[in-house]
């Protein structure tokens, strides 16, 4: 019996390991203002707000949240964010008054969006709202809106999503013991962190997932350390947690993040969930590895470390035994040196045609070291070890960039899809270098940092 | 005063409250049993064995529907009758519908339908425009014909010439709410019809057709959809019969939704098109002669292929006068989707092409585009005199099918004899149509001023010169987009209006509303006609059996026609309350004034309600239709000449865009528009289609690419791979202005259509992209669209090799 808060009031249910909290919403609660758009967690109009233990309002993306994962917490939908009365919620009125509806559609995800954003204070408008599309208005209006409700008050009725703690059955772990105690169990199950993937797997592929467990409540997997020598991320901190770790560390690192799915897909998405999974587009390997990242596996009660990059052998695969899972990620502390480039067709929520990571050291004139990894070139992220030796050593100047440029041959072989060519991968990857070159003299390379 | 005024969306606080109720949120009954189509897995080839077992023998399974199956015509054309619900043997692209699950919920009928075992014989199928122009594979017999003057002969003589050929990407309409219907068996063999779709009458007739009743058998709603842009103007047939044959079949209440992926594989996009161009001008940049070849990819079936291709050749001018023009297109026939209407439904692509011969132009003669876009320019309206004389032409055959789609964009023409008025000597169209209403000389002036063009086109190149990576780019481009649908007899509209008798008004007529405001803008119609405040006309769902025969919302025509028949059925109500009281007051009706929800009559101020009171008591009638049909249209499609266009919608925009170099990442900086509705009947709805359907616009030509593979499966089929802007891709700086003008044409109060019009705003993006390229060396960019960041790196790559 899962228990949860829905607008304010108590749900008990029975409910599917796999049931998504959309379909509970519409088929049998009759909350129809919580709207399906594309069941897969990109366009934002099944945003709701989800309130976690820590008492922070997330906003979510309900078709590819499922049941488990609410146990013990409170969910609001558009239904909820006016008064018990019928009165509007700041971000209601504006949206009706600046026009900010046209077809409604994906209004009540923007909505949802944007209460949580107004919550807890947001106003950088458009990367809280990059997880809601919305093909009518071009979004003027709508930031407009955003703009003008952020000064009013947070109503009361926003207030009230606590609920007490509860116990959790066995599939939901609360400790790195337990979780290692279920998998020594179940073996051939499928771990689900925050579903973001594994929601499609159900949603578009109807995979059979056998016995589940839900990892995003071991606690001792939470958070980030930060001491004198290392930076250790557990692996069930959100992308959201991790974004706002780096960024002082490493900023360009915090912004590759900020461009990692949305809003929605960060407050859901665990670090460890996007390194396991082992796709060569995942945002994080790359800049992990160019960081020095060493991997930490649990398998019962034994314990290893490997460096991020052997982790990955080849497409789909990866070094990880049956029953042992991530517990936790780490790298060096050091000066920050890095550089993260995202390609996609969008900047926002949309997934890498290449991401380049760069850590190069250059002491004097010299390249001292040089990590570069990247992600789109290859079936797993990958180091460019032929590059990063054709660099070392090497005075840092234009010259030894352009005769590295032919190294990015040797390690990479990239494919074309959807996404984009092989040969534009690799004039983009090679030009990557080039960019990285030319930031270091302080030539302007980022079109994100220009205005009319 | 309603009109004219910026009122709310009237569903606003529905929408923000999640209130609204949409085709999949409408309470079913009991019982109701869900439906999902199984796919061809391939492009084109023969069904050997469909082994259905397993899709039975699924969970929740209640029936499972072949071509066979079906009692009636196995067909959902909007045109041609060449689009069965389900295919028979013959496979013609990747995602046609090939059998039909009945199961007691949506995940049910999901699952099941991916279960079939199908075997099939491949053949190779035709993907791309050069494919099928090597297979000859077509629709209609050859190319379609624009002639005007001697373009081989101006050519030849032409000081310039330059010939080149580009491609333009299709797009996904991508409205947020997915295809949906929903039927509910009636006593009596009837069924009611709930969808998601911008032609409710064309749903009745399939429907009807499909179950083997008359029209009067079939009642179809539509309260709201969650956008259609064109997608569901023939696209939702498909669902809709779907659910009404399962219905018929099982006597249960039938629903049917398609998953974002389905829906995107299944359904018709915007023509991909290729355009080859060979253009002659003088030293100014002054165009002498112009071919046009046209290609469009149609996809599998005809759907409203004609016309959108038909639109194009009609757009290929945009702004400019062209004095010697042929404008050759074809109609390709390919193993893909079926594609189908999409906001300015082959207009834009007409227009793209234009817009490039301009750019290239002012590139080979080395000006700045805008000033060989001006010298091309037809002549002010100020200019252009009433038109006068007389043209006969004569229409195509009339139809001869009994069953055919009359009411639809791919019907065929009616036979009547039209006069198309012209005068001698005047600037006419490459369709001989005169162009009597051009304002985009002071439009443009107007707009240059208020973005400081020119000083800004300065700023970049000087800036371009100090930036070695990044570049800047600028670009001006008008829109002079064609209003009335061409098919002729489709510029028809109904309206039905009650007065009850607590002086609440319920307003109805046959425009579906899709978010352009329609809704709203047609109940301050009535709010104004009555003198009433607007929070007195009660808006209620497109239903056929409130008004009839009416013509799919598209074209941009909605509060056009049904404006004007909203308030030729608030005249009748008036004229006869006017009449009963004139009679009480012994005065002239046509002294009866309605405003400021009274009734003014020989110096009486009667509070509206009591006045319909009264009349009520004194058994007046409170109810009327009202009636529009649009005059002075005529068009002959065959022979490529005629008055298609009732007036024309103006607009010019400059953009300015920074693109990467290296990576060919771009911004939209900056946009400034400006742009006419006519005298507006609702300003705000209207800036909210203009700032909507830039972006719109911006995305087809930029980051929206639709990718198939060597089999013809699409790739891009979920917002996951097809990227649609953002809120961060809007402009930074969007300034957005309404031109302060009239229409000159008779039209509801004088205002515009702009539903699709401001789409063509966003080729300035492209344009401005192309700029911003050219400043990487000397070649001309020759960038295709969409300029993703690929095509723009690629671009930029080579002007620097």
């Amino acid at each position: 019996m899962l228990k949860f808060l829905l607008n304010g009031e108590t749900v008990e249910a029975e409910v599917g390991s796999t049931e998504t909290l959309l379909d509970f919403l519409r088929e049998r609660r009759g909350l129809t203002g919580t709207k399906e758009g594309c069941n897969e967690g990109d366009c934002g109009a099944c945003s709701v707000i989800v309130t976690g233990e820590d008492g922070v309002a997330r906003a979510m993306n309900s078709c590819i949240l499922f049941m488990p994962q609410l146990a013990g917490r409170a969910v609001r939908t558009v239904e909820g964010i006016s008064g018990l009365d019928g009165e509007m919620h700041p971000v209601q009125s504006a949206m009706v008054e600046l026009h900010g509806s046209q077809c409604g559609f994906c209004t009540p995800g923007f909505i949802t969006t944007m209460a949580a954003a107004h919550k807890n204070g947001a106003t950088d408008h458009q990367d809280q709202l990059a997880g809601n599309l919305c093909r009518c208005t071009g979004y003027a209006p709508i930031i407009r809106a955003a703009e003008a409700a952020s000064a009013k008050p947070v109503p009361d009725w926003m207030q009230e999503d606590q609920l007490e703690a509860q116990t959790l059955p066995a599939f939901i772990p609360t400790s790195s013991d337990e979780l290692a105690s279920w998998y020594a169990k179940h073996p051939e199950g499928t771990l689900i962190g925050g579903a973001t993937d594994v929601g499609l797997w159900v949603n578009k592929d109807f995979r059979e997932l056998g016995e589940v467990a839900f990892v995003t409540r071991c606690i001792d997997m939470i958070g980030v350390d930060v001491s004198k020598d290392t930076v250790r991320i557990g692996a069930v901190t959100s992308v959201t947690q991790v974004l706002e770790a780096v960024r002082e560390l490493h900023p360009s690192f915090a912004e590759l993040l900020r461009r990692y799915g949305s809003v929605q897909v960060r407050n859901a998405a665990t670090i460890g969930g996007n390194i396991a999974n082992g796709s060569p587009i995942g945002d994080s390997p790359p800049a992990l590895i160019a960081l020095g990242a060493t991997l930490h596996l649990r398998k019962g009660d034994s314990r290893r470390d490997l460096p991020l990059k052997d982790f990955f052998i080849e497409y789909g695969k990866q070094d990880r035994a049956k029953g042992e899972f991530v517990e936790a990620v780490s790298f060096p502390r050091q000066p920050d040196t890095l550089k993260c480039y995202k390609l996609s067709k969008r900047f926002d929520q949309d997934i890498s045609a290449v991401c380049g990571c760069f850590n190069i050291v250059v002491d004097g004139e010299t390249v001292k070291s040089a990590r570069i990894a990247f992600g789109g070139m290859a079936g797993t992220p990958k180091r460019a070890t032929h590059v990063e030796k054709a660099l070392l050593g090497k005075a840092w100047k234009e010259d030894v960039i352009e005769a590295a440029l032919p190294a990015f041959e040797k390690d990479y072989q990239p494919m074309s899809d959807m996404r984009a060519s092989a040969e534009y991968r690799l004039m983009a990857a090679q030009n990557m270098l080039r960019r990285a070159y030319v930031e270091s003299l302080g030539v302007p390379a980022n079109v994100l940092e220009v205005h009319s | 005063m309603t009109v004219h005024t910026p009122k709310p969306h009237d569903a606003g606080p529905l929408h923000v409250t999640g209130a609204a109720r949409y085709t999949d949120d409408i309470p079913t009954p009991t019982g109701t049993l869900h439906l999902a189509f199984g796919l061809s897995s391939i492009a084109r080839g023969t069904i050997t064995t469909l082994d259905l077992a397993p899709v039975l023998a699924a969970p929740g399974v209640v029936a499972v529907l072949t071509a066979d199956d079906l009692p009636y015509d196995n067909d959902v054309s909007p045109s041609n009758h060449d689009e069965p619900l389900l295919a028979k043997q013959t496979v013609h692209y990747v995602g046609q519908p090939v059998f039909l699950v009945v199961a007691e919920s949506h995940l049910q009928a999901r699952h099941a339908a991916r279960l079939a075992k199908i075997d099939y014989v491949e053949e190779t199928p035709l993907l791309t425009i050069e494919d099928a122009l090597a297979a000859d594979s077509r629709f209609e017999d050859g190319p379609r014909v624009y002639l005007k003057g001697d373009a081989g002969e101006a050519l030849k003589g032409a000081a310039h010439r330059l010939q080149n050929s580009f491609e333009i990407g299709g797009q996904e309409h991508f409205y947020l709410e997915g295809h949906a219907a929903l039927a509910l068996p009636q006593e009596d063999g009837d069924m009611v019809v709930h969808a998601s779709s911008q032609h409710p009458t064309e749903i009745q007739h399939k429907v009807a057709e499909a179950l083997g009743v008359p029209m009067n058998a079939v009642r179809v709603e539509v309260r709201r959809m969650g956008g259609g842009f064109g997608g569901k103007e023939s696209q939702g047939n498909a669902l809709c019969v779907a659910c009404a044959v399962a219905a018929r079949l099982t006597r249960k209440p039938c629903k049917m939704r398609y998953d974002r992926d389905d829906d995107m594989i299944v359904t018709g996009k915007r023509h991909e098109f290729r355009i080859d161009y060979d253009v002659g001008f003088d030293d100014d940049g002054r165009v002498t002669g112009l071919t046009f070849e046209q290609f469009a990819r149609c996809g599998w079936a005809q759907d409203l292929s004609l016309p959108v291709a038909d639109r194009a050749m009609l757009h290929a001018d945009n702004a400019y006068h062209l004095e010697h023009v042929r404008i050759i297109s074809h109609r390709l026939k390919t193993n893909t989707q079926s594609n189908t209407a999409f906001r300015g439904f082959g207009g834009p692509q007409g227009m793209v092409g234009i817009e490039r011969v301009m750019d290239e132009i002012a590139h080979a003669l080395g000006k700045d585009p805008l000033d060989v876009r001006r010298l091309n320019f037809y002549a002010a309206a100020s200019v252009a005199d009433e038109a006068s004389g007389g043209d006969i032409l004569k229409h195509g055959k009339a139809p001869n099918k009994d069953n055919a789609d009359l009411a639809s964009r791919g019907a065929t023409e009616t036979g009547q004899r039209v006069k198309v008025y012209q005068k001698p000597g005047g600037q006419t169209t490459p369709y001989g149509m005169e162009v009597t209403d051009f304002i985009l000389h002071e439009m443009t002036d107007q707009l240059v001023e208020e973005s400081d063009y020119h000083a800004r086109r300065q700023k970049v190149a000087i800036w371009n010169e100090r930036n070695p990576v990044l570049k800047r780019g600028l670009a001006l481009s008008p829109v002079k987009f064609g209003i009335s649908f061409t098919l002729t007899h489709l510029n028809q509209a109904g309206a039905l209006v009650h007065v009850y008798q607590d002086g609440s008004i319920h307003l109805n007529h046959g425009g579906t509303e899709m978010g352009q405001g329609l809704f709203t803008k047609v109940a301050q119609v009535a709010a104004h006609e009555f003198g009433v405040s607007l929070d007195a006309v009660k808006i209620t769902a497109t239903d056929t059996g409130k008004v009839p025969n009416t013509s799919a919302t598209a074209a941009s025509s909605g509060s056009d026609l049904n404006g004007m028949a909203v308030k030729a059925a608030c005249e009748e109500i008036k004229d006869r309350i006017a009449l009963f009281l004139a009679g009480q007051y012994q005065t002239d009706p046509s002294k009866v004034r309605f405003q400021r929800g009274a009734v003014n009559v020989a110096g009486d101020t009667i509070p509206f309600q009591k006045a319909i009171e009264l009349a009520y008591t004194h058994r007046v009638s409170l109810s009327a239709t009202g009636f529009y049909a649009t005059p002075d249209v005529a068009w002959d499609r065959i022979k490529g000449h005629g008055r298609p266009f009732f007036y024309f919608a103006y607009g010019a925009a400059v953009t300015e865009v920074v693109i990467d170099t290296l990576t060919g990442e771009n911004r939209i900086l900056r946009a400034d528009i400006l742009h006419d509705a006519g005298r507006s009947l609702n300003p705000a709805l209207d800036i909210g289609q203009i700032e909507g359907g830039y972006v719109q616009g911006a995305g087809w030509l930029t980051m929206e690419e639709l990718v198939w593979d060597a089999k013809g499966n699409l790739r891009t089929h979920a917002p996951s791979t097809y990227k649609i802007p953002c809120a961060s891709d809007r402009p930074e700086v969007f300034n957005v202005s309404l031109w302060d003008g009239e229409n000159r044409s008779e039209t509801i109060y004088r205002s515009k259509a702009v539903g699709e019009p401001p789409l063509m705003l966003g080729i300035s993006a492209w344009l401005a992209l192309s700029d911003a390229i050219s400043a990487c060396g000397d070649d001309y960019p020759n960038l295709d669209a969409p300029a993703t960041p690929e095509r723009i790196a690629m671009a930029c790559a080579r002007l620097r090799s």
